[in-house]
Protein backbone atom coordinates (compact mmCIF):
# COMPACT_ATOMS: atom_id res chain seq x y z
CA UNK A 1 0.00 0.00 0.00
CA UNK A 2 1.11 3.29 -0.57
CA UNK A 3 0.09 6.00 1.10
CA UNK A 4 0.05 10.18 -0.10
CA UNK A 5 -0.10 12.93 2.99
CA UNK A 6 -1.36 16.23 1.43
CA UNK A 7 1.71 16.21 -1.42
CA UNK A 8 2.83 19.59 -2.60
CA UNK A 9 5.21 20.56 -5.17
CA UNK A 10 5.98 23.33 -7.24
CA UNK A 11 8.58 24.53 -9.87
CA UNK A 12 9.19 28.18 -9.66
CA UNK A 13 5.89 30.24 -8.93
CA UNK A 14 3.95 27.28 -10.58
CA UNK A 15 2.12 24.94 -8.12
CA UNK A 16 1.51 21.80 -9.49
CA UNK A 17 0.23 19.52 -6.98
CA UNK A 18 -1.61 21.27 -4.40
CA UNK A 19 -2.33 18.72 -1.07
CA UNK A 20 -2.53 15.57 -2.65
CA UNK A 21 -3.78 12.84 -0.08
CA UNK A 22 -4.83 9.03 -1.27
CA UNK A 23 -4.04 5.71 -1.05
CA UNK A 24 -3.01 3.44 -3.35
CA UNK A 25 -4.35 -0.37 -2.35
CA UNK A 26 -2.78 -3.32 -2.49
CA UNK A 27 -3.67 -6.05 -5.31
CA UNK A 28 -5.36 -3.36 -7.11
CA UNK A 29 -5.23 -1.19 -10.24
CA UNK A 30 -5.45 2.30 -8.79
CA UNK A 31 -5.43 4.69 -11.67
CA UNK A 32 -4.50 8.50 -11.80
CA UNK A 33 -6.38 10.56 -14.67
CA UNK A 34 -6.64 13.40 -15.26
CA UNK A 35 -6.04 16.44 -18.21
CA UNK A 36 -2.70 17.20 -19.58
CA UNK A 37 -1.12 19.37 -17.24
CA UNK A 38 -3.31 18.20 -14.42
CA UNK A 39 -0.06 16.77 -12.63
CA UNK A 40 -0.69 13.25 -13.17
CA UNK A 41 3.23 12.66 -13.97
CA UNK A 42 4.63 15.06 -11.51
CA UNK A 43 2.57 13.09 -8.94
CA UNK A 44 4.05 9.72 -10.46
CA UNK A 45 7.69 10.97 -10.61
CA UNK A 46 7.31 12.03 -6.57
CA UNK A 47 6.12 8.87 -5.51
CA UNK A 48 9.07 7.03 -6.72
CA UNK A 49 11.51 9.58 -6.02
CA UNK A 50 12.46 10.90 -9.56
CA UNK A 51 11.30 14.41 -8.28
CA UNK A 52 11.02 15.35 -4.66
CA UNK A 53 8.20 16.64 -2.62
CA UNK A 54 8.28 19.97 -1.02
CA UNK A 55 5.46 19.23 1.43
CA UNK A 56 3.79 16.49 2.27
CA UNK A 57 5.12 12.92 2.96
CA UNK A 58 4.73 9.29 0.66
CA UNK A 59 4.92 6.22 2.80
CA UNK A 60 5.64 2.76 1.48
CA UNK A 61 3.37 -0.10 3.71
CA UNK A 62 4.17 2.87 6.62
CA UNK A 63 7.42 3.64 5.87
CA UNK A 64 7.51 7.02 5.12
CA UNK A 65 9.93 7.38 1.35
CA UNK A 66 10.18 10.84 1.20
CA UNK A 67 12.41 11.72 4.21
CA UNK A 68 15.01 8.99 3.20
CA UNK A 69 18.12 9.06 1.82
CA UNK A 70 19.46 8.09 -1.54
CA UNK A 71 21.21 5.15 0.45
CA UNK A 72 17.71 4.69 1.91
CA UNK A 73 15.53 4.50 -0.70
CA UNK A 74 17.51 1.92 -2.93
CA UNK A 75 16.10 -0.55 -1.07
CA UNK A 76 12.41 0.11 -1.68
CA UNK A 77 13.45 0.80 -5.41
CA UNK A 78 14.68 -2.67 -5.52
CA UNK A 79 10.46 -3.22 -4.86
CA UNK A 80 9.20 -0.87 -7.51
CA UNK A 81 8.72 -1.68 -11.12
CA UNK A 82 7.93 1.19 -13.85
CA UNK A 83 6.69 0.76 -16.88
CA UNK A 84 7.48 4.09 -18.85
CA UNK A 85 5.54 5.64 -21.52
CA UNK A 86 8.01 5.10 -24.49
CA UNK A 87 8.56 1.72 -22.44
CA UNK A 88 12.39 3.13 -21.79
CA UNK A 89 13.88 -0.18 -23.21
CA UNK A 90 17.76 -0.05 -23.44
CA UNK A 91 18.31 0.12 -27.18
CA UNK A 92 22.09 -1.38 -27.16
CA UNK A 93 20.36 -4.35 -25.63
CA UNK A 94 18.08 -7.38 -26.71
CA UNK A 95 14.96 -7.75 -25.37
CA UNK A 96 16.46 -10.87 -23.28
CA UNK A 97 18.83 -8.85 -21.99
CA UNK A 98 16.75 -5.51 -20.89
CA UNK A 99 14.91 -8.06 -19.12
CA UNK A 100 17.12 -9.90 -17.28
CA UNK A 101 19.53 -6.48 -16.39
CA UNK A 102 17.53 -6.47 -13.42
CA UNK A 103 18.44 -9.77 -12.19
CA UNK A 104 22.55 -9.19 -13.32
CA UNK A 105 22.92 -6.26 -11.44
CA UNK A 106 20.67 -7.04 -8.03
CA UNK A 107 20.32 -11.02 -7.63
CA UNK A 108 23.08 -13.41 -7.31
CA UNK A 109 21.51 -16.00 -9.08
CA UNK A 110 23.38 -18.19 -11.85
CA UNK A 111 22.80 -17.83 -15.63
CA UNK A 112 20.96 -20.79 -16.01
CA UNK A 113 18.38 -19.71 -13.39
CA UNK A 114 18.51 -16.41 -14.54
CA UNK A 115 17.78 -17.29 -18.01
CA UNK A 116 14.69 -18.96 -16.82
CA UNK A 117 13.12 -16.61 -14.94
CA UNK A 118 13.27 -14.34 -18.04
CA UNK A 119 11.87 -16.88 -19.95
CA UNK A 120 8.92 -16.84 -17.57
CA UNK A 121 8.61 -13.37 -17.20
CA UNK A 122 8.66 -13.01 -21.35
CA UNK A 123 6.25 -15.57 -21.70
CA UNK A 124 3.71 -14.33 -18.76
CA UNK A 125 3.43 -11.08 -21.49
CA UNK A 126 3.04 -13.69 -24.36
CA UNK A 127 6.85 -12.75 -26.02
CA UNK A 128 7.94 -15.99 -26.32
CA UNK A 129 9.99 -15.28 -29.85
CA UNK A 130 11.20 -12.18 -29.80
CA UNK A 131 14.12 -12.53 -27.43
CA UNK A 132 17.43 -11.77 -29.55
CA UNK A 133 14.97 -9.18 -31.12
CA UNK A 134 16.57 -5.07 -30.59
CA UNK A 135 13.98 -3.15 -29.74
CA UNK A 136 14.37 -1.13 -32.49
CA UNK A 137 13.37 -4.60 -34.44
CA UNK A 138 9.51 -4.67 -32.61
CA UNK A 139 6.50 -3.27 -32.49
CA UNK A 140 5.10 -0.59 -29.87
CA UNK A 141 3.14 -3.06 -27.68
CA UNK A 142 5.84 -5.57 -28.02
CA UNK A 143 8.06 -3.19 -26.47
CA UNK A 144 5.22 -2.36 -23.71
CA UNK A 145 5.03 -6.30 -22.79
CA UNK A 146 8.92 -6.10 -22.39
CA UNK A 147 8.67 -2.98 -19.98
CA UNK A 148 6.01 -5.04 -18.41
CA UNK A 149 8.27 -8.38 -18.11
CA UNK A 150 11.36 -5.73 -17.16
CA UNK A 151 9.31 -4.33 -14.82
CA UNK A 152 8.06 -7.74 -12.90
CA UNK A 153 11.21 -9.88 -13.13
CA UNK A 154 12.49 -9.29 -9.48
CA UNK A 155 8.92 -9.69 -8.21
CA UNK A 156 7.89 -5.97 -7.32
CA UNK A 157 5.91 -5.28 -4.60
CA UNK A 158 4.74 -1.72 -6.38
CA UNK A 159 4.11 -1.19 -9.84
CA UNK A 160 3.88 1.72 -11.70
CA UNK A 161 2.81 2.71 -15.28
CA UNK A 162 2.93 5.83 -17.02
CA UNK A 163 0.47 5.78 -20.06
CA UNK A 164 0.82 2.44 -20.75
CA UNK A 165 -2.10 2.99 -23.44
CA UNK A 166 -0.25 5.73 -25.31
CA UNK A 167 0.49 5.33 -28.77
CA UNK A 168 -1.23 1.80 -29.03
CA UNK A 169 -4.76 0.63 -31.20
CA UNK A 170 -7.60 0.03 -29.11
CA UNK A 171 -6.79 -3.68 -29.53
CA UNK A 172 -3.78 -3.68 -28.09
CA UNK A 173 -4.38 -1.12 -25.16
CA UNK A 174 -6.74 -3.77 -24.10
CA UNK A 175 -4.18 -6.70 -23.85
CA UNK A 176 -1.79 -4.20 -22.22
CA UNK A 177 -4.45 -3.19 -19.39
CA UNK A 178 -5.51 -6.69 -18.77
CA UNK A 179 -2.48 -8.09 -18.73
CA UNK A 180 -1.40 -5.39 -16.48
CA UNK A 181 -4.31 -6.33 -14.03
CA UNK A 182 -3.98 -9.42 -14.26
CA UNK A 183 -0.55 -9.28 -12.70
CA UNK A 184 -1.88 -6.76 -10.11
CA UNK A 185 -4.19 -9.55 -8.81
CA UNK A 186 -1.78 -12.49 -9.58
CA UNK A 187 0.95 -11.53 -7.82
CA UNK A 188 -0.68 -8.40 -5.02
CA UNK A 189 0.93 -6.13 -6.72
CA UNK A 190 0.37 -2.09 -5.88
CA UNK A 191 -0.11 -0.82 -9.64
CA UNK A 192 -0.50 2.98 -10.06
CA UNK A 193 -1.43 3.79 -13.50
CA UNK A 194 -1.06 7.15 -15.10
CA UNK A 195 -3.77 7.51 -17.68
CA UNK A 196 -5.86 9.38 -20.39
CA UNK A 197 -7.98 6.51 -21.85
CA UNK A 198 -11.46 6.12 -20.79
CA UNK A 199 -11.38 2.03 -21.64
CA UNK A 200 -8.85 1.75 -19.04
CA UNK A 201 -10.67 3.48 -16.56
CA UNK A 202 -13.64 1.30 -17.00
CA UNK A 203 -11.99 -2.04 -17.58
CA UNK A 204 -9.17 -2.31 -14.76
CA UNK A 205 -9.94 0.80 -12.42
CA UNK A 206 -10.47 -1.26 -9.17
CA UNK A 207 -9.41 2.36 -7.67
CA UNK A 208 -9.78 6.12 -9.21
CA UNK A 209 -8.06 8.97 -8.40
CA UNK A 210 -9.22 11.77 -10.32
CA UNK A 211 -6.81 15.03 -10.77
CA UNK A 212 -8.18 18.77 -11.59
CA UNK A 213 -5.62 21.72 -11.66
CA UNK A 214 -3.37 19.98 -9.14
CA UNK A 215 -6.27 18.98 -6.64
CA UNK A 216 -7.84 16.08 -6.10
CA UNK A 217 -11.07 16.58 -7.43
CA UNK A 218 -12.60 12.96 -7.10
CA UNK A 219 -11.73 9.50 -5.83
CA UNK A 220 -13.60 5.75 -6.32
CA UNK A 221 -13.98 2.96 -8.17
CA UNK A 222 -15.19 2.33 -12.42
CA UNK A 223 -18.39 1.58 -10.91
CA UNK A 224 -18.71 4.62 -8.81
CA UNK A 225 -17.54 6.58 -11.33
CA UNK A 226 -21.00 5.87 -13.84
CA UNK A 227 -23.50 7.75 -10.48
CA UNK A 228 -20.80 10.39 -9.69
CA UNK A 229 -22.34 13.49 -9.69
CA UNK A 230 -18.85 15.57 -9.98
CA UNK A 231 -19.67 17.90 -12.69
CA UNK A 232 -15.56 18.34 -13.84
CA UNK A 233 -15.15 14.71 -13.50
CA UNK A 234 -18.53 13.88 -15.95
CA UNK A 235 -16.74 16.51 -18.67
CA UNK A 236 -13.25 14.90 -18.61
CA UNK A 237 -14.62 11.40 -18.68
CA UNK A 238 -17.77 11.40 -20.57
CA UNK A 239 -16.78 14.23 -23.05
CA UNK A 240 -18.42 13.08 -26.12
CA UNK A 241 -22.32 12.21 -26.79
CA UNK A 242 -20.88 8.81 -27.34
CA UNK A 243 -19.83 8.54 -24.13
CA UNK A 244 -22.50 10.39 -22.72
CA UNK A 245 -25.28 7.59 -24.52
CA UNK A 246 -22.97 4.80 -23.24
CA UNK A 247 -22.55 6.06 -19.57
CA UNK A 248 -26.85 6.14 -19.53
CA UNK A 249 -27.04 2.80 -20.82
CA UNK A 250 -24.48 1.32 -18.26
CA UNK A 251 -26.25 3.22 -15.39
CA UNK A 252 -29.22 1.71 -16.62
CA UNK A 253 -27.66 -1.91 -16.91
CA UNK A 254 -26.56 -1.53 -13.31
CA UNK A 255 -29.59 -0.31 -11.87
CA UNK A 256 -32.03 -3.33 -13.32
CA UNK A 257 -28.83 -5.68 -11.94
CA UNK A 258 -29.13 -3.71 -8.82
CA UNK A 259 -33.28 -3.99 -8.56
CA UNK A 260 -32.52 -7.84 -10.24
CA UNK A 261 -30.36 -8.92 -7.13
CA UNK A 262 -32.36 -6.97 -4.82
CA UNK B 1 25.33 30.14 -16.52
CA UNK B 2 29.40 29.34 -16.62
CA UNK B 3 29.21 29.23 -12.76
CA UNK B 4 26.07 26.93 -13.15
CA UNK B 5 27.57 24.78 -15.53
CA UNK B 6 30.80 24.63 -13.43
CA UNK B 7 29.10 23.80 -10.46
CA UNK B 8 26.78 21.03 -12.10
CA UNK B 9 29.42 19.56 -13.44
CA UNK B 10 31.40 19.54 -10.39
CA UNK B 11 28.30 17.63 -8.87
CA UNK B 12 28.44 15.18 -11.51
CA UNK B 13 32.14 13.81 -11.18
CA UNK B 14 31.29 14.18 -7.38
CA UNK B 15 28.36 11.93 -7.60
CA UNK B 16 30.06 9.19 -9.85
CA UNK B 17 32.01 8.16 -6.64
CA UNK B 18 30.06 5.73 -4.60
CA UNK B 19 30.16 1.84 -4.31
CA UNK B 20 28.56 -0.10 -7.39
CA UNK B 21 25.44 -1.98 -6.75
CA UNK B 22 27.75 -4.84 -8.51
CA UNK B 23 31.30 -4.79 -9.65
CA UNK B 24 30.56 -7.85 -12.23
CA UNK B 25 28.10 -5.37 -14.27
CA UNK B 26 30.86 -2.03 -13.55
CA UNK B 27 33.34 -3.77 -15.10
CA UNK B 28 31.34 -5.46 -18.12
CA UNK B 29 30.61 -1.51 -18.93
CA UNK B 30 33.76 -0.62 -18.19
CA UNK B 31 35.33 -3.32 -20.77
CA UNK B 32 32.13 -1.96 -23.34
CA UNK B 33 33.61 1.29 -23.32
CA UNK B 34 37.13 0.33 -23.51
CA UNK B 35 36.16 -1.38 -27.11
CA UNK B 36 33.74 1.42 -28.25
CA UNK B 37 36.35 4.14 -26.95
CA UNK B 38 39.50 2.30 -28.19
CA UNK B 39 38.71 0.01 -31.28
CA UNK B 40 36.11 2.35 -32.67
CA UNK B 41 38.81 5.16 -33.19
CA UNK B 42 41.62 2.87 -34.40
CA UNK B 43 41.37 3.16 -37.67
CA UNK B 44 40.75 7.26 -37.79
CA UNK B 45 43.97 7.57 -35.69
CA UNK B 46 46.42 5.37 -37.78
CA UNK B 47 44.78 7.43 -40.96
CA UNK B 48 45.81 10.88 -39.47
CA UNK B 49 49.02 9.45 -38.00
CA UNK B 50 50.23 8.00 -41.42
CA UNK B 51 49.48 11.59 -43.12
CA UNK B 52 50.50 14.11 -40.61
CA UNK B 53 54.41 11.87 -40.31
CA UNK B 54 54.60 12.13 -44.00
CA UNK B 55 53.38 15.92 -44.12
CA UNK B 56 55.92 16.81 -41.49
CA UNK B 57 58.84 15.04 -42.76
CA UNK B 58 58.36 16.74 -46.20
CA UNK B 59 57.38 19.93 -44.81
CA UNK B 60 60.49 20.00 -42.95
CA UNK B 61 62.39 19.40 -45.37
CA UNK B 62 61.32 22.23 -47.03
CA UNK B 63 62.22 24.33 -44.85
CA UNK B 64 65.38 23.31 -43.98
CA UNK B 65 67.26 24.84 -47.25
CA UNK B 66 71.09 25.41 -45.54
CA UNK B 67 73.03 22.34 -46.92
CA UNK B 68 75.47 22.92 -43.47
CA UNK B 69 72.10 21.39 -41.70
CA UNK B 70 72.28 18.02 -41.37
CA UNK B 71 69.36 15.44 -43.47
CA UNK B 72 68.99 13.83 -40.00
CA UNK B 73 67.91 16.57 -38.42
CA UNK B 74 64.52 16.37 -40.27
CA UNK B 75 64.10 12.99 -38.32
CA UNK B 76 64.95 14.54 -35.21
CA UNK B 77 62.40 17.50 -35.61
CA UNK B 78 59.61 15.16 -36.80
CA UNK B 79 59.99 12.98 -34.12
CA UNK B 80 60.10 15.90 -31.67
CA UNK B 81 56.79 17.28 -33.04
CA UNK B 82 55.04 14.53 -33.19
CA UNK B 83 55.93 13.61 -29.47
CA UNK B 84 55.32 16.82 -27.96
CA UNK B 85 52.80 18.10 -29.84
CA UNK B 86 51.08 16.61 -33.16
CA UNK B 87 49.91 12.90 -31.72
CA UNK B 88 48.56 14.18 -28.51
CA UNK B 89 46.72 17.04 -29.30
CA UNK B 90 45.56 16.25 -32.85
CA UNK B 91 45.05 12.52 -32.12
CA UNK B 92 42.92 13.95 -29.18
CA UNK B 93 40.90 16.92 -31.16
CA UNK B 94 40.05 14.29 -33.30
CA UNK B 95 38.51 12.19 -30.44
CA UNK B 96 36.52 14.51 -29.12
CA UNK B 97 35.18 14.98 -32.38
CA UNK B 98 34.88 10.76 -32.83
CA UNK B 99 34.27 10.02 -29.04
CA UNK B 100 32.43 13.06 -27.44
CA UNK B 101 30.15 13.15 -29.78
CA UNK B 102 28.93 9.74 -29.53
CA UNK B 103 29.27 10.15 -25.95
CA UNK B 104 27.03 13.34 -25.93
CA UNK B 105 24.10 11.66 -28.18
CA UNK B 106 24.43 8.23 -26.46
CA UNK B 107 23.45 9.80 -23.17
CA UNK B 108 21.39 12.75 -24.39
CA UNK B 109 19.25 9.80 -26.23
CA UNK B 110 19.06 7.42 -22.87
CA UNK B 111 17.78 11.02 -21.27
CA UNK B 112 15.42 11.99 -23.79
CA UNK B 113 13.78 8.03 -24.22
CA UNK B 114 13.83 7.86 -20.23
CA UNK B 115 15.96 4.79 -19.80
CA UNK B 116 18.50 6.99 -17.59
CA UNK B 117 15.02 7.39 -15.59
CA UNK B 118 14.32 3.63 -15.50
CA UNK B 119 18.09 2.55 -14.08
CA UNK B 120 17.23 5.49 -11.22
CA UNK B 121 13.86 3.67 -10.51
CA UNK B 122 15.87 0.03 -10.20
CA UNK B 123 18.32 2.01 -7.25
CA UNK B 124 21.03 2.59 -10.02
CA UNK B 125 23.47 5.43 -9.27
CA UNK B 126 22.93 6.37 -13.32
CA UNK B 127 26.10 8.90 -12.60
CA UNK B 128 28.98 6.63 -11.27
CA UNK B 129 27.31 3.20 -13.97
CA UNK B 130 27.06 5.27 -16.87
CA UNK B 131 29.85 7.98 -16.87
CA UNK B 132 32.53 6.78 -14.57
CA UNK B 133 33.47 3.98 -17.30
CA UNK B 134 33.55 5.94 -19.79
CA UNK B 135 35.84 8.30 -18.01
CA UNK B 136 37.63 5.48 -17.04
CA UNK B 137 38.26 4.10 -20.49
CA UNK B 138 38.87 7.04 -22.35
CA UNK B 139 42.07 7.58 -19.77
CA UNK B 140 43.14 4.07 -20.21
CA UNK B 141 42.52 4.08 -24.03
CA UNK B 142 43.10 7.49 -25.38
CA UNK B 143 46.54 7.09 -24.01
CA UNK B 144 47.19 4.14 -25.49
CA UNK B 145 45.94 5.52 -28.95
CA UNK B 146 48.15 8.42 -28.75
CA UNK B 147 51.30 6.25 -28.25
CA UNK B 148 50.69 3.99 -31.22
CA UNK B 149 49.64 7.14 -33.34
CA UNK B 150 53.22 8.23 -32.38
CA UNK B 151 54.88 5.12 -33.11
CA UNK B 152 52.65 5.11 -36.96
CA UNK B 153 53.15 8.92 -37.67
CA UNK B 154 57.25 8.52 -36.93
CA UNK B 155 57.05 5.38 -39.15
CA UNK B 156 55.19 7.30 -41.68
CA UNK B 157 57.64 10.43 -41.75
CA UNK B 158 60.41 7.77 -43.01
CA UNK B 159 58.70 6.16 -45.38
CA UNK B 160 57.52 9.37 -47.21
CA UNK B 161 61.19 10.76 -46.83
CA UNK B 162 62.47 7.74 -48.45
CA UNK B 163 59.84 7.69 -50.79
CA UNK B 164 60.12 10.68 -51.67
CA UNK B 165 64.36 10.85 -51.89
CA UNK B 166 64.68 13.55 -49.28
CA UNK B 167 66.77 11.23 -47.08
CA UNK B 168 67.80 7.78 -46.72
CA UNK B 169 66.29 5.19 -44.21
CA UNK B 170 69.88 5.52 -42.25
CA UNK B 171 69.65 9.50 -41.98
CA UNK B 172 66.16 9.21 -40.86
CA UNK B 173 67.26 6.79 -38.11
CA UNK B 174 69.95 8.58 -37.26
CA UNK B 175 67.84 11.91 -36.47
CA UNK B 176 65.25 9.88 -33.99
CA UNK B 177 68.24 8.67 -31.66
CA UNK B 178 69.54 12.43 -31.61
CA UNK B 179 69.41 14.47 -28.53
CA UNK B 180 66.51 12.56 -27.64
CA UNK B 181 64.77 13.53 -24.45
CA UNK B 182 62.77 10.86 -22.47
CA UNK B 183 60.90 13.72 -20.51
CA UNK B 184 59.01 14.70 -24.00
CA UNK B 185 57.08 11.09 -23.52
CA UNK B 186 55.98 11.83 -19.85
CA UNK B 187 54.89 15.19 -21.42
CA UNK B 188 52.89 13.81 -24.66
CA UNK B 189 51.36 11.47 -21.85
CA UNK B 190 50.41 14.12 -19.30
CA UNK B 191 48.69 15.98 -22.01
CA UNK B 192 47.03 13.03 -23.07
CA UNK B 193 45.37 12.03 -19.88
CA UNK B 194 44.38 15.71 -19.05
CA UNK B 195 42.72 15.66 -22.72
CA UNK B 196 41.28 11.81 -22.41
CA UNK B 197 39.68 13.54 -19.07
CA UNK B 198 38.10 16.79 -21.09
CA UNK B 199 37.27 14.66 -23.91
CA UNK B 200 35.14 11.64 -22.02
CA UNK B 201 33.89 14.27 -18.96
CA UNK B 202 32.62 17.31 -20.78
CA UNK B 203 30.25 15.27 -23.71
CA UNK B 204 29.15 13.21 -20.58
CA UNK B 205 28.13 16.36 -18.89
CA UNK B 206 26.13 17.48 -22.16
CA UNK B 207 24.46 13.97 -23.03
CA UNK B 208 23.44 13.69 -19.41
CA UNK B 209 21.48 17.05 -18.57
CA UNK B 210 20.09 16.98 -22.12
CA UNK B 211 16.60 18.47 -21.85
CA UNK B 212 14.31 18.19 -24.42
CA UNK B 213 14.64 15.85 -27.96
CA UNK B 214 15.98 14.72 -30.46
CA UNK B 215 17.01 18.70 -31.79
CA UNK B 216 18.79 18.90 -28.44
CA UNK B 217 20.44 15.52 -28.36
CA UNK B 218 21.79 17.64 -31.47
CA UNK B 219 22.76 20.77 -30.12
CA UNK B 220 24.39 18.79 -26.97
CA UNK B 221 26.19 16.76 -29.49
CA UNK B 222 27.88 19.82 -31.34
CA UNK B 223 28.47 22.05 -28.00
CA UNK B 224 30.27 19.14 -26.09
CA UNK B 225 32.74 19.04 -29.06
CA UNK B 226 33.65 22.51 -29.50
CA UNK B 227 33.47 23.02 -25.86
CA UNK B 228 36.14 19.91 -25.53
CA UNK B 229 38.54 21.02 -28.34
CA UNK B 230 38.82 24.64 -26.90
CA UNK B 231 39.68 23.13 -23.65
CA UNK B 232 42.54 20.58 -25.38
CA UNK B 233 43.51 24.05 -26.65
CA UNK B 234 43.96 25.94 -23.48
CA UNK B 235 45.54 23.01 -21.53
CA UNK B 236 47.59 22.13 -23.93
CA UNK B 237 48.78 25.66 -23.75
CA UNK B 238 48.31 25.30 -19.97
CA UNK B 239 50.47 22.24 -19.59
CA UNK B 240 53.38 23.77 -22.19
CA UNK B 241 53.89 26.48 -20.32
CA UNK B 242 53.78 24.81 -16.92
CA UNK B 243 55.83 21.35 -17.73
CA UNK B 244 58.50 22.96 -20.94
CA UNK B 245 59.66 26.25 -19.56
CA UNK B 246 62.77 25.11 -18.16
CA UNK B 247 63.21 23.14 -21.15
Amino acid sequence: MIELKNVCKRFGDKEILKGISAIMEAGKANLIIGASGSGKTVLMKCMVGLLEVDAGEILYDGISFSSMSNAERKHIRKEIGMLFQGAALFDSMTVEQNVMFPLEMFSNLSYRERKKRVDACLARVNLQDAHKKYPAEISGGMKKRVGIARAIVLNPKYLFCDEPNSGLDPQTSMLIDKLIHEITVEYNITTVINTHDMNSVMEIGDHIVYLYEGKKQWEGSNKDIIFSKDEKLNQFIFASQFLQDAKEMRQQELLNQRSGTG
Amino acid sequence: MLLTHIGRYMLMLKGMFTRPENWRMYWKEFMRQCVDIGIGSLSIVLIISVFIGGVSTIQTAYQLVSPIIPKSTIGQVVRDTMILEFCPTITSIVLAGVVGSKIASELGNMRVSEQIDALEIMGINTKSYLILPKILAALLVVPMLVVISGFVGIWSGKIAGVVSGILSAQQYMQGLVLEFKPFNIVFALAKSYTFAFIISSIPAYFGYHVQGGALEIGQASTKAVVISCILILLADYGLAALLLKNG
